[in-house]
């Protein structure tokens, strides 16, 4: 029945100038999302709106979930759409439609008419006055509501009528592609993938750091990572993942500095190569998944002596969320069933047994100078082991 | 870098010669045995000539041969089918700690469903506790259930003792053997050994997977657990799986043919892998030292199979040492500890007695008859070179102060 799909869009439609930038970038993400269902589609803008207009047969469901994973829009409206526009065929398509799509009709309604089409024969206000009473009489048990309506029904009249009165609730925020890139750091944990999630959601392009450190961490952890890149860009679009041999490091960290420093120093290296790739791929700014105090190296503490040796802003999205907050997004998303699968990933074999929770910047700079001799050797040689994985849902 | 593959208690790579077989079968006799035309008479010979040939390996009739999905299904409905088709033999089924999932599964089922279960207790070496046998069987014990050789260790049991023992006591009970690690590694002719029940899977000894047989002894009853068109006289319904079938009987013949000289060779081998690992520091050698027989022997460390040897490395993460060796191309697999939920039950390594701190280091090296003396070697070798690197790295870290500069 449904023949398109209107696309509401909130924040983006009030961006002045740059308005049609962020259109555009809207109009290439529904084409990307559209493109995994396989269907035929066009996607247009119309008078100030976007519409997805589907040939022939397509899976509502599929299309709809598809539309439903698109930054920046607000909400999705099924449309039905039919090329006759003399009044009492249009009577008749209307009627019809209310009785396919609402099963049972003791409800309120009111109706919306605009006519794009001006020789129209009957204004705006006369549509939907005429179409009330049409309705009124064909359905003896539905009622008018101009207040509070059980249901807008919304009729436009250009060369082909448009019918719509159900609004699907999209996931808001702003098409990817309009505010720029950051560089995520992705374990396979359940928290960084959501960051990159809420990160995209804002319009961000997500390039992705994984540290891999063979033979302490193994294939299948890697492979877990991909499948949560691919599931992360089933939103933020293709995802780079760069994966980094980070094994030397970490070799040389524990054999040269003190164990209970062994993540924090850990973490300030991971920091560093990802600024690295970050800066050499045009990203503004670094993301991870830290929330305060959620382990030892996400205290307060942590959080300074791990930031103090990046230069690029450090965007943290869940640093004030509870663990069930974040589990609650995770699921959402669909990565938490991947999210927990058992492998071991690198921040969970080199741990000690009582990690500092309180670091201190200058104890840990005098713990880190250990590897001095070393360590600008070690950093080339991890940036050069970078393996980039293409990652697309 | 070649591969060394050392994983083959996993599954084996499938023979050239086999899997040219199923490609034909799949590219040209493609006919499904029951149809009435050509093209199902041809397919029908491919199993007729598997079924022949089995049976002849096996010195058995033919008709004794069920054809399944692998060694779980023959497991399944050796146990399962086995005891509900004899009600009135009883409701008491023995087994021992250390059976595989397919096995202790299907009877931890039938315990749910009323069935008494004992199980038998194993040595530091993994050979069943034949004491506790002979004490456990009465006479309404419907099924003992031993398998041949161990998946974790390589043990392989006394199963001809374990067949004096139980028809001792009750000459009607069942006697189960999985012998999806032992088929095709050892000489095994299971109507000799006076068993009623053989389990054996295809993808063991170089055939596809998806394939498997249970031998049923002439007139034993077992009851089908799979119903639908009546394929193989009704005990086996499904399409039968023409190509797996016939490849899986190929690879058989291949893997047997020479049997007691290749295993021979194996054991010299695996004696020299033995020694080369004794000789590295921190490695000991869970189950059988060296070769072992149908027969218990006086010298509980002579109970080894040919082709697999299970070590555990001290301060050593399994795991780890896995992943470094497969860097260097050589597959092994970790001898998990694979606890189970059930109390009486637990993995092999928990049952013999490995403590809890090796429990985790332990790797399990396995043979095929291709194995070769550099291959082990080159294992070795890599070893030797790894353990000291690994010992270094210790989980949890080295406490506050012991820091090297």
């Amino acid at each position: 029945m449904f023949k398109a799909f209107l696309i509401k869009y909130g924040e983006i439609g009030i961006k002045g100038k740059n308005r049609y930038l962020f259109e555009d970038a809207l109009v290439r993400q529904i084409e990307f999302a559209m493109a995994k269902t396989g269907t035929d589609f066009v996607v247009s803008k119309q008078q100030g709106r976007i519409y997805v207009e589907m040939n022939g047969a397509f899976d509502y469901d599929e299309v709809t979930k598809a539309l439903g994973r698109v930054f920046g829009i607000v909400a999705i409206c099924p449309v039905v759409i039919t090329e006759n526009n003399e009044w009492s065929a249009l009577c008749q398509t209307v009627g019809d439609y209310m009785a396919d799509t609402y099963k049972d009709l003791h409800l309120t309604f009111k109706v919306f008419a605009r006519r794009a089409d001006k020789s129209y024969p009957k204004k705006s206000m006369e549509i939907a006055a005429d179409m009330g009473e049409y309705l009124l009489d064909r359905f003896p048990e539905i009622a008018v509501n101009v207040r509070e309506p059980d249901v807008s029904l919304n009729i436009e009249i250009r060369e082909r009528t448009f019918i719509y009165s159900i609004t699907i609730p999209g996931p808001g925020g702003m098409p990817v592609g309009t505010n720029g890139r950051a560089t995520l750091l992705l374990s396979g944990g359940i928290d960084s993938p959501v960051a990159g999630y809420m990160i995209a959601k804002r319009g961000v392009k997500i390039d992705a750091v994984y540290f891999h450190a063979p033979p302490y961490t193994s294939e299948r952890a890697k492979q877990k990572v991909v499948d949560l890149a691919k599931i992360v860009a089933a939103y933020a679009g293709p995802i780079d993942l760069h994966v980094i041999n980070f094994t030397d490091i970490q070799l040389a960290i524990y054999d040269r500095c003190p164990h209970d420093e062994l993540t924090i120093i850990m973490r300030r290296y991971m920091m560093r190569i990802a600024e690295h790739i970050a800066l050499a791929s045009g990203s503004m700014g670094l993301i991870t998944g830290e929330s305060i105090g959620q382990v030892a190296s996400q205290t307060m503490q942590s959080l300074r002596v791990t930031n103090a040796v990046c230069t690029l802003p450090v965007y943290r999205p869940l640093i004030g969320f509870d663990k069930n907050d974040i589990v609650e997004i995770s699921e959402k998303i669909g990565a938490f069933e991947t999210s927990i699968q058992p492998y071991e990933d690198c921040c969970t074999i080199f741990v000690a047994k009582h990690p500092v929770t309180k670091p201190n910047l200058g104890h840990t700079e005098r713990s880190e100078h250990h590897l001095v001799d070393v360590i600008d050797e070690l950093m080339e040689k991890a940036l050069a082991s970078d393996e980039v994985i293409h990652c697309e849902p | 870098m070649t591969e060394i593959y050392l994983d083959n208690a996993a599954t084996t790579r499938v023979f050239d010669e086999v899997t040219d077989l199923v490609a034909a079968c799949m590219r040209e006799d493609y006919g499904n045995p029951s149809s009435m035309h050509m093209k199902g008479v041809t397919a029908e010979r491919y199993l007729r000539e598997a079924r022949e040939t089995l049976a002849r390996l096996l010195k058995v009739n033919e008709k004794e041969l069920i054809f399944t999905s692998g060694g779980t299904e023959s497991n399944n409905m050796a146990l399962i089918g086995g005891v509900l088709a004899n009600p009135r033999l009883g409701k008491h089924i023995i087994s021992t700690r250390i059976e595989h999932p397919s096995v202790y599964m299907p009877i931890m089922h039938l315990e749910q469903l009323g069935y008494e279960v004992t199980w038998l207790p194993v040595g530091r070496t993994g050979l069943v506790d034949l004491d506790a046998l002979a004490a456990a069987v009465r006479p309404d014990t419907v099924l003992v259930s031993v398998m041949c050789v161990n998946n974790e260790i390589g043990t392989i049991q006394p199963i001809e003792d374990v067949v004096r023992i139980v028809r001792e006591k009750n000459t009607n009970t069942l006697i189960h053997m999985d012998a999806i690690q032992a088929f095709a590694k050892l000489p095994l002719y299971p109507e000799r050994l006076g068993i009623d029940l053989m389990s054996a899977s295809g993808h063991k000894f170089h055939g596809p997977k998806g394939t498997g047989f249970l031998w049923i002894r002439d007139k034993v009853k077992v009851q089908p657990l799979i119903l639908g068109g009546g394929q193989q006289k009704a005990m086996r319904s499904g399409t039968d799986n023409v190509p797996g079938t016939a490849g899986m009987a190929r690879a058989a013949m291949l893997e047997m043919k020479d049997l007691e000289s290749k295993c021979d060779a194996l054991y010299e081998k695996r004696d020299a892998f033995v020694r080369g690992l004794l000789d590295l520091p921190g490695v000991r050698i869970n189950g059988g030292i060296s070769r072992g027989s149908l027969k218990m022997p006086e010298d509980i460390t002579a109970c080894a199979a040919p082709h697999v040897v299970s070590a555990s490395f001290e301060d050593i993460r399994a795991e780890v040492l896995l992943h470094a060796l497969e860097e260097r191309g050589i597959y092994v697999s970790s001898g998990s500890a694979c606890a189970s939920n059930h109390p009486q039950i637990s993995g092999t390594l928990k049952a013999i007695g490995v403590e809890k701190r090796f429990l985790d280091a332990t790797i399990r090296f396995s043979f095929s008859f291709d194995t070769t003396e550099e291959e082990l070697k080159t294992c070795l070798e890599a070893l030797a070179q790894l353990l000291p690197v690994l010992r270094r790295y210790v989980p949890g870290g080295r406490k506050k102060g012991g820091r090297r500069v």
